[in-house]
């Protein structure tokens, strides 16, 4: 079941577009706010108030790196691999990052803090290596700097 | 030198609020407009020459000028701000969001007065959260003093302008799957004719612009295409955000005009290179740009003149290859980001980028033979212009092709020493 606030939330997006339909993405994204991943259950809920089918949308949501189809940690940190970056030397940052959380890339943490992904350009070159974590962009990455920035986030 | 783009910038980082954004003369752009007729406003625009900056340097007056105007033209019609800015090394329209956002969304309700669009998005990527909440607040301003909205200062004319957030994948900066996300949907390419401006955003008449590209429309309007034309130093028009990335003294990004060398942004503005590396070549304008290397260093940075050298302007976000850093693993990171973003639409594309991405691993792994050389250089032919469905896969080929042709020698080093001798 869709909470009556996501449902409020989809609703208003709704009324931006001519048709239902036109804001799978943003429904999916509504849910992912508010529960961290997009489940099985919601892509079928998400489906019915739309007025299309579960596999339309899962085949939607599969097409969009952004949409997560599996649970993710407290906090997603997305590190920038992308030319600038690897420049720089993001390789060196993300070994640190894996070493640092004992999971690869693309994995959580046993505690559930942390999921760690790749993601392309960040739009901060001027400042690489970057990641992002949660709604927060961290900057002029090195080894040494990264134990402090995990720190903000328990 | 004049920097109407970035004029307005407050030291601070924080965003121009609309009191500040009013008091510099903002929003005069749109109330000279609305006195305007708005195939006027078009005209202007096309005699300023301004040019589409997302990378492709259409006309901009050009393309509004497709757009029906008669009676009887189906509507609501639509304009549409491409702010999907994922080509790798660029960070020019993030800034302009972040930091003058009623900038945009000037140039936004100029445009759609020029073109008479009903309904406006700002196709924003996701994870610019920081652009998301500042054009959100901003929006809020400007609907309530009555910037966009019904009934526009009075003037007759509405234009509703909403905020949508992408959900990633590089292909939705091309603008008909861009169109595809907007509507919901998996965003592949669509067949062109028609295009956008007969045939767009839910089959109605459609015009996709760059954030940059808008923000320079109020300007044109207020003070005049001659202005423009002054801005540059060359016959491209205005200034241009440049950017600089890369083992460069000074990163960042400067607005200058049109024109400005790249010798002069490498060396005065981005402070030369590094201690202890040397320039080797640059991808002028993002990923998807062919290399220019040293001969290159004086050539004036606009469209014609980055064109005349074999490359294009793109975005004019540089990305500086050094002589530490390996031209092959260059080369097979772009081509690993080209190969993982295409959409899957087109064989070319899909299969072509999976290939090179592989033959370029072996190469760096040591498992390089002479033969790959050739199958490379073969590659850029069978991914390039009108081989595919849509620009990606030749946009792709671009830094390898030129990367062949003037690292052509360090290809060579991989396969005969069977390593990657920067490692």
């Amino acid at each position: 079941m869709l909470t009556a606030e996501v449902q409020a939330e989809i609703n208003a997006e709704m009324a931006h577009y001519p048709y239902r339909q036109a804001v799978a993405i943003d429904a999916m994204l509504i849910v992912q706010k508010h529960h961290g991943w997009v489940s099985d259950e919601s892509i079928r809920d998400i489906a019915e108030l739309l007025e299309m089918s579960a596999a339309d949308l899962d085949g939607i949501a599969t097409f969009y790196n952004l949409i997560r189809r599996k649970p993710v940690g407290r906090h997603v940190a997305l590190i920038c691999d992308s030319v600038s970056c690897w420049i720089m030397g993001c390789d060196k940052v993300r070994d640190r990052l894996c070493a640092t959380l004992g999971t690869p890339l693309g994995g959580s943490t046993a505690d559930g803090r942390f999921t760690l992904l790749p993601i392309v350009c960040l739009g901060v070159c001027d400042h690489a290596p970057a990641m992002m974590i949660d709604d927060d962009v961290h900057t002029d990455l090195d080894e040494q700097s990264i134990d402090k920035i995990l720190e903000k986030y328990a | 030198m004049e920097k109407p783009l970035t004029s307005r910038f407050r030291s601070d980082g924080e965003p121009v609020d609309i009191a500040a954004y009013e008091r510099a003369a903002g929003y005069e752009g749109l109330r000279k407009a609305l006195t305007m007729q708005p195939q006027a406003v078009t005209d202007t625009v096309k005699q300023s020459n301004l040019r589409g900056r997302g990378g492709a340097g259409f006309p901009t007056g050009s393309k509004w000028s497709f757009v029906p105007m008669s009676a009887d033209t189906p509507r609501p019609k639509y304009l549409v701000c491409n702010a999907d800015e994922m080509e790798p090394g660029t960070f020019k329209d993030r800034v302009l969001m972040e930091l003058d956002p009623h900038s945009l969304i000037e140039g936004m309700a100029v445009a759609a007065y020029a073109i008479q669009a009903d309904i406006g998005y700002i196709f924003l990527r996701g994870e610019y959260r920081c652009s998301a909440k500042r054009i959100t607040a901003a929006l809020a301003e400007a609907r309530e003093r009555g910037y966009i909205g019904h009934n526009i200062l009075g003037s007759g004319f509405s234009f509703e302008l909403h905020l949508h957030v992408s959900a990633g994948r590089y292909i939705c900066g091309e603008e008909t799957a861009l169109l595809n996300a907007l509507e919901g949907k998996r965003a592949h390419p669509r067949t062109k004719p028609p295009f956008p401006q007969v045939s767009g955003l839910f089959g109605k008449p459609t015009i996709v612009q760059n954030v940059e590209t808008l923000c320079n429309v109020p300007h044109i309007v207020s003070k005049g295409p001659e202005w423009f034309r002054g801005l540059s130093r060359t016959g491209d028009s205005g200034t241009k955000l440049y950017g600089v990335s890369g083992k460069v003294k000074r990163p960042g990004l400067w607005e200058l005009p049109l024109g400005t060398t790249m010798r002069e942004i490498i060396e005065e503005h981005a402070g030369g290179m590094r201690d202890g590396v040397r320039f080797r070549g640059l991808l002028p304008g993002g990923a998807s740009t062919d290399f220019l290397v040293e001969q290159h260093y004086d050539t004036p940075m606009d469209y014609t003149q980055v064109q005349n050298a074999g490359s294009r302007l793109g975005t004019g976000t540089m990305v500086v290859l050094d002589d530490k850093t390996c031209p092959v693993g260059m080369v097979l990171n772009l081509e690993h980001f080209f190969a993982q973003e295409s959409c899957g639409w087109c064989t070319p594309c899909w299969s072509g980028l999976a290939w090179i991405e592989k033959i370029l691993t072996a190469m760096e792994q040591g498992a390089g033979k002479p033969k790959d050389l050739d199958e490379l250089a073969f590659q850029t032919k069978f991914l390039g212009p009108g081989n595919t469905f849509c620009a990606l896969a030749p946009g792709a080929v671009e830094p390898l092709q030129s990367a062949l042709k003037y690292f052509g020698d360090d290809f060579r080093r991989h396969v005969d020493e069977k390593r990657c001798p920067w490692r």
